[in-house]
């Protein structure tokens, strides 16, 4: 363990990070009303790691995500991300938008959420906001029609073209986004995301509706991000296979609870992973869960 | 309008037979009879020709309707849509968007022009006033709707108080005329720095509202504005409002007829209209300023970040952008447009009173916008033509008194005619007159993107 300054000066508190872990969820706890969405959760995403969280629908893995990226308070925990230059945030403190603009956390949605009325390229330049919004002087220098903007302009656009590349969606950079099948739609997503230069990047459920060949293609990208760009990657996924082929660690949340936490290996052969997970009867997952001695207690069913 | 559509003529004479029928049954009650106070108690008069007009006119109307319906499906069923495709969409440029580039010249022409053209054709300056003022009137408006184009075309905030800022704008400029001696040139930043400040007054408590919310807090806001106009005699003059305000002077040269006065210093004859061409070049620049204001910040990130706010608030926020101070500078900058327009009509008016800042204006201005099409420049400056030249045209037709009597001012049918407008935009152009949305930024050649993809925003 090694002790860093949080990048906040008024956060007094020296605060105790694992090494090498980018985001540390520690007892984190989300209840609406009376139902417990995520019951006392802690793990550790590792930098440059692909952490993958899994579970059944309605285990609580997009609320996770919310608590993370500033959507939902939760109602207790501590949520804390370190950068490589040793400064941590306290993601459950900060307002919505700066998770992404202080402490570099970007995200993407289950049911997508791009811009469709702009174009792919527009896409990519929005979520340049932060670098452009600067260099345009915050829009005085800019309106003004200074050579500062414009050349980071240029730059901005050679970053979304690079990305485009990556993607596959060159030729369709004027089109808008709206029209872009589903497939590209999820990988613009993505790419959107990285455009605002990340340490972690939260993916919930990306390969959902993807075809097998879309499917492996989105594996490429997601290893090259990690590799490429050492950005790790935090990814809820339903399709195991995908979680079992990319990920180098595995979290696996049922009823809010965690029920295990190891590499895909170790996972795979946890029978409260099997029982939970892997499709069996309402029945037989009481049974197997009451043999392993997990209790679902107010999470409810 | 239920009806499985087979487009069969029997069918669709059958279905039009039931339209006329259920027409002919509501008119029983309503139209069939007249009651007149006869001698002797109510007197009955049988209208039955008038019904059998009514039941025709919806029987024809139906079928028509049907017809079209039928020949747009069949198109429709031709040409995929994009959403499907997979390769990019060639994007030929559509009626609108050629509409878009002719209409620009054209607006700009007729518009650099129109004094010169109106006392050509009126013969001399004097007679032109007419057409002059109502260039000053339209020009108004059109600045207001591209005002107001900022803050619900681009971000996407449904504003129906926007005359608040209009108002501020005018009080701003007459209240320091009057007791500073201030000039307009001095005046007209400080009222749009005024109203911008209203407006972040206003906007950073109710930003957070979204869609109907918002729309009802703004609402209400302009309302308040000018009951405080009204109440707040001391400062505001009360509901006789400000008079003897400054007039527009050329740069610090009055248009007066001494051999101070403007027309002495160049060497012309004095003619008042002078000061009204001034007038009007003077709103066309400040129009053309918010044009080129806009224009510009589209193409910047704040710009690409209010369109990005009415596409999507979520995705702004999780891509770092501050949604609240996104919101307040597009509600500030609209502000700040509204009260340039507002010192501008008090500098013309030579008097002010809260009666020009009522909610109808807020209506007509949104109409302008909405009609013209959320935020296409273009479109905003027809609607604003349409909206305020209509009811003038109408006044100038000679035969429309002759049908409907005379006294016939269709300026009180103004309400009448929004409507009926509105409403034939919601049949045939929902998105408005030019729905395309232009992309602030392209690899290839700039293409327009169908209304069908670019959201209204949500508050
Ligand atoms: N905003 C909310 N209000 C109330 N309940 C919610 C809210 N968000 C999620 N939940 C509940 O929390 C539980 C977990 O949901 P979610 O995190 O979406 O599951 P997952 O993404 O794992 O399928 C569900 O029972 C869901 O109904
Ligand atoms: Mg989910």
């Amino acid at each position: 363990m090694t002790v860093l300054t949080p990048a906040n000066p008024k956060t007094a508190e020296r605060i105790a990070v694992g090494r090498d872990a980018v985001l540390s969820v520690v007892h984190l706890t989300m209840r609406f009303g009376g139902l417990t969405a995520v019951n006392d959760l802690s793990f550790e995403a590792r930098a440059g790691d692909i952490t993958a969280l899994i579970g059944p629908n309605g285990a609580g893995k997009t609320t996770v995500f919310n608590c993370i990226t500033g959507f939902y308070k939760p109602t207790e925990g501590m949520l804390r991300l370190a950068h490589a230059d040793g400064t941590v945030h306290l993601l459950e403190r900060l307002p919505n938008f700066a998770v992404n603009r202080t402490a570099r956390v970007a995200r993407t949605f289950q049911n997508i959420r791009l811009f469709p009325g702009m174009t792919v390229l527009e896409n990519l330049l929005v979520a340049q906001h932060k670098p452009l919004m600067r260099a345009s002087g915050f829009t005085v220098l800019g309106l003004l029609g200074l050579a500062g903007y414009r050349s980071a302009e240029t730059a901005a656009i050679d970053t979304a073209k690079g990305w485009l590349d990556r993607i596959g969606l060159m030729d369709r950079a004027d089109d808008p986004a709206g029209a872009l099948p589903y497939g590209a739609q999820r990988r613009l997503e993505i790419a959107r995301a990285m455009c605002t230069d990340p340490v972690l990047l939260c993916l919930d459920e990306p390969a959902a509706g993807l075809n097998p060949r879309e499917s492996a293609e989105l594996n490429a990208l997601l290893r090259y991000i990690r590799d490429a760009h050492h950005t790790s990657v935090l990814l809820i996924e339903h399709d195991m296979s995908v979680v079992m082929q990319i990920s180098d660690h595995v979290v696996v949340l049922d009823y809010g609870c965690k029920i295990a936490d190891g590499t895909p290996d170790q996972v795979r052969a946890d029978p409260k992973v099997v029982a939970a997970y892997l499709g069996v009867e309402d029945e037989e997952v009481e049974r197997v869960e009451a043999e392993v001695g997990i209790s679902h207690g107010e999470a409810g069913a | 309008m239920a009806d499985a559509r087979t487009s069969s003529l029997p069918d669709i004479l059958r279905d039009a037979g039931l339209y006329a029928l259920v027409a002919f049954g509501l008119c029983i009650p309503i139209v069939a009879y007249r009651t007149n106070a006869g001698p002797t108690g109510l007197e009955l008069t049988p209208r039955w020709p008038l019904v059998a007009a009514f039941c025709a006119a919806i029987f024809v109307l139906r079928v028509v309707q049907r017809l079209i319906l039928a020949r747009r499906d069949a198109r429709r069923a031709l040409t995929p849509s994009p959403a499907q495709a997979t390769e990019a969409v060639q994007g030929e440029p559509d009626a609108g968007q050629r509409v878009s580039t002719f209409g620009l010249y054209a607006f700009l022409g007729i518009a650099l022009t129109l004094p010169v053209i109106a006392s050509l054709a009126s013969g001399g300056l004097g007679p032109a006033r007419y057409w002059i003022d109502l260039g000053i009137l339209i020009l108004t408006y059109v600045m207001l709707g591209w005002g107001l184009n900022i803050v619900v075309g681009l971000a996407g905030l449904l504003d129906l108080g926007y005359v608040a800022f209009y108002a501020v704008g005018a009080y701003c400029y007459a209240l320091l005329s009057t007791t500073f001696g201030l000039s307009f040139w001095v005046c007209l930043p400080l009222a749009g720095l005024f109203a911008a400040a209203w407006g972040m007054v206003l906007g950073f408590p109710v930003l957070r509202l979204r869609g109907d919310y918002l729309a009802i807090v703004t609402l209400a806001f302009g309302e308040i504005i000018r009951l405080v106009l009204i109440n707040w005699t001391d400062l505001t003059g009360g509901a006789a409002g400000i008079s003897s305000i400054p007039r527009a002077s050329f740069f610090g040269i009055p248009f007066s007829a001494d051999e101070d006065g403007f027309a002495a210093r160049f060497g012309l004859e004095f003619d008042s209209m002078h000061r009204v061409v001034f007038l009007y070049y003077l709103i066309l620049g400040l129009a053309l300023l918010t044009n080129f204001a806009t224009l510009r910040l589209r193409r910047m990130p704040i710009g690409r970040a209010w369109e990005a706010l009415r596409e999507d608030e979520i995705a702004c926020r999780s891509l770092g952008i501050d949604t609240t101070t996104t919101k307040l500078t597009a509600f500030a900058l609209g502000a700040a447009f509204a009260g340039f327009a507002g010192s501008f009509f008090s500098v013309r008016q030579g008097f002010i009173s809260p009666e020009s800042f009522t909610f109808l204006e807020s209506a007509i201005i949104l109409a302008i916008v909405v009609l013209g099409g959320m935020g296409s420049q273009v479109g905003v400056a027809i609607a604003a033509v349409a909206m305020v030249g209509g009811p003038e045209l109408l006044r100038n037709l000679g035969f429309l008194s002759a049908v409907f009597g005379e006294g016939f001012d269709p300026n009180e049918y103004r309400l009448l005619l929004f409507g009926l407008a509105m409403v034939a935009m919601m049949v045939w152009r929902p998105r408005g007159l030019i729905s395309v949305r232009v992309p602030s930024v392209s690899l290839g050649e700039r293409r327009a993107i169908s209304g069908a993809h670019v959201s209204e925003g949500h508050g």
